[in-house]
């Protein structure tokens, strides 16, 4: 395993940087690289190797060969999880995944492909159960960009025999680095709340999330994982305890009550807000082993310490 | 053969099986104790420390804001009498009649469990979607301990040591017609009973008389229950004659009745799947309840 060649996308996004980081200071992975459209902002911990390739292009087929990476960790967040999501930046999810993917056939040599989604693909609803599980996918429409993104990765683990597929549905990222659609909404002054409805919330603080797929690239263990800080939030005592003034309005007016200050909330969280959503993370702890450090609350309040009321 | 592999027991047997799974409660249970001291109970409100479990349910607040008039009502307005009682040590199911229009008798099944339950269990209660739709009583609803009537939940609930309540009946037991009053209605395709088979949970077949006369639904709106998106919109000799007055419901005397626990853990694995033996325990449990009911309808004074 002292062989080990890490390819990995997505970081631009703190959780993706932190991972390339952590990568590189483990003494198991031989490798490092990033690829990335455009080079990052921010600069790249040392050992790093930086491939400038749009996914599918004949550079990063040629990277993967060459090197042999055995490793691709596409940690990426999904459109959901993105400060401003949108619908075109899903589709672009969604191809940017078929081109890295055909990338990695086209190469051959990933023996193991670790895919960051989010728990968004349960969705939230009045006729919802409350805890998910990971069978728990609604069959139904609508159907978020990060499951097809999940079933790609399934296609492709499925075609090419012999490679190992872990999937993370992480839950709403929180901490006092981390930049999220949630975290924005938690840090407005007067936070516009669904009157008459407390949503339950989870959050997962980035070290946590970072550690997981650290453990999935450098082991094998397949399967899909929900992760999640221990404990379980209402709204209403999440902004107690970040201090924040909540504003009941009708749930029609969320999104537009946000905009004011400037903070798109998409229609998925709008029904986060309304109906709520938590996950067994049972799967995570026993069949991965990883217990998250980060409670919901403690996540909660790092990122209420990072930026306080303004 | 398999009608033979479930044997109810009296009481004493469920109480002498085996310990089922451990326990684990999300919560430590707060007994039947002193009065909830209203001034920490408005710190923890301001502060945000109290603590819910995954299912959003808040002991705290059903205990301070939503017990006491629920016990006042049933003591003072329903006067309720509680007879049977209900395994401690272990999750259980609940399985009563529904009726009445409005379901008070899940409240006031909730108080009697509460106060009969040897540990003094919230009754865990399994709804419609419909009641998750609809702002503050959602709200209220998870507030309260209640969640979606669907097999995830119930399981989940039921494993972790809960006292599940459930109303097989729906909407055409408690919207059902005053002239059909004490008429159980279908259980529906026995759904709870494989939910409780999964769960090796025993079933508690439990009657309410006293609830199906406190509106006596003579007709109904349809064309307003359907603007509303209602199941139904009642028509009662007072409502929606007198306005919000004809909504208070009708003082009649209650009892409550907790029958003996049907054993669901002989069955072995996989039974929830067999639909012969799924059906079989579903018309025991209404018979047993239809029974009880004709029972204390006949005996019983009067209505008030």
């Amino acid at each position: 395993m002292a062989s080990n060649v890490v390819l990995l996308t997505g970081v631009a996004d703190h959780v993706g940087g932190r991972l390339a980081a952590r990568l590189a200071a483990d003494p198991v992975v031989r490798r490092v690289i990033v690829a990335a459209p455009r080079p990052p902002a921010v600069g790249l911990p040392e050992r790093v190797e930086l491939v400038v390739a749009e996914p599918g292009s004949p550079l990063l087929v040629e990277v993967l060969r060459s090197a042999g990476v055995e490793t691709v960790v596409y940690a990426a967040p999904r459109s959901a999880d993105r400060p401003s999501p949108g619908r075109l930046s899903e589709d672009h999810d969604v191809v940017a995944t078929m081109r890295l993917l055909a990338s990695c056939q086209r190469a051959g040599g990933v023996r193991r492909l670790v895919v960051r989604s989010t728990t968004e693909v349960y969705g939230a609803g009045p006729n919802a159960p409350a805890v998910f599980t990971e069978q728990d996918v609604p069959a139904g429409a609508p159907r978020p960009a990060a499951l097809e993104v999940e079933e790609q990765a399934r296609a492709f683990a499925t075609s090419s025999p012999g490679t190992t597929l872990t999937v993370f549905r992480l839950a709403e990222l929180l901490s006092g680095r981390v930049d999220s659609a949630l975290g924005r909404y938690l840090s407005l002054p007067v936070v516009p709340t669904v009157l008459g409805f407390d949503a339950r919330v989870q959050f997962l603080h980035h070290q946590d999330a970072v550690a997981v797929l650290h453990r999935a690239s450098t082991h094998d263990l397949p399967g899909v994982f929900n992760v999640a800080g221990d404990g379980v939030l209402l709204l209403s005592q999440a902004l107690r305890r970040a201090g924040r003034v909540a504003l009941p309005v009708p749930a029609a007016a969320v999104p537009a009550a946000a905009r004011i200050a400037r903070t798109p909330v998409s229609p998925g969280l709008t029904r986060l807000l309304s109906f709520g959503r938590v996950v067994d993370t049972s799967r995570l702890r026993t069949s991965f082993g990883y217990a998250p450090r980060w409670s919901t609350s403690a996540a909660l309040d790092d990122h209420v310490h990072a930026r306080p009321p303004r | 053969m398999p009608e033979a592999r479930v044997i109810p027991l009296r009481r004493r047997g469920v109480e002498d099986a085996a310990p089922l799974r451990p326990a684990t409660p999300a919560l430590v249970r707060q007994p039947h104790g002193p009065a909830p001291n209203l001034r920490e109970f408005l710190r923890h409100r301001l502060t945000g420390d109290y603590p819910v479990d995954e299912f959003g349910f808040d002991p705290e607040f059903t205990d301070t804001v939503l017990l006491p008039p629920m016990r006042a009502i049933f003591e003072k307005w329903f006067r309720v009498t509680v007879t049977g009682s209900l395994p401690a040590g272990t999750g259980a199911m609940v399985v009563a009649n529904h009726s009445g229009t409005v379901p008070w008798d899940a409240a006031m099944t909730a108080v009697a469990v509460h106060d009969v339950h040897p540990e003094h269990r919230h009754l865990r209660m399994l709804g419609a979607d419909l009641l998750f739709k609809v702002p503050v009583l959602a709200d209220i609803a998870r507030r309260s301990g209640q969640t979606l009537a669907c097999r995830a939940d119930a399981v989940r609930l039921l494993r972790s040591g809960e006292v599940v309540g459930v109303w097989p009946e729906g909407f055409k037991g408690i919207g059902k017609p005053f002239r059909d009053r004490y008429r159980l209605q279908r259980f529906g395709r026995g759904g709870f009973v494989a939910t409780a088979l999964r769960a090796e949970v025993p079933i508690i077949p439990c009657s309410i008389v006293g609830a199906e006369e406190i509106h006596p639904k003579i007709g109904e709106l349809r064309p307003l229950a359907r603007l509303l998106g209602l199941p139904y919109f009642p028509v009662t000799p007072l409502f929606p004659l007198l306005g919000p007055l004809g909504a208070i419901p009708l003082p009649t005397k209650w009892t409550i009745h907790f029958g003996e626990p049907v054993r669901t853990d002989l069955a072995g694995p996989g039974a929830d799947q067999d639909q012969a033996l799924v059906l079989d325990i579903a018309d025991r449990v209404r018979d047993t309840i239809q029974t009880t009911l004709d029972r204390a309808v006949a005996a019983r004074p009067g209505i008030f």
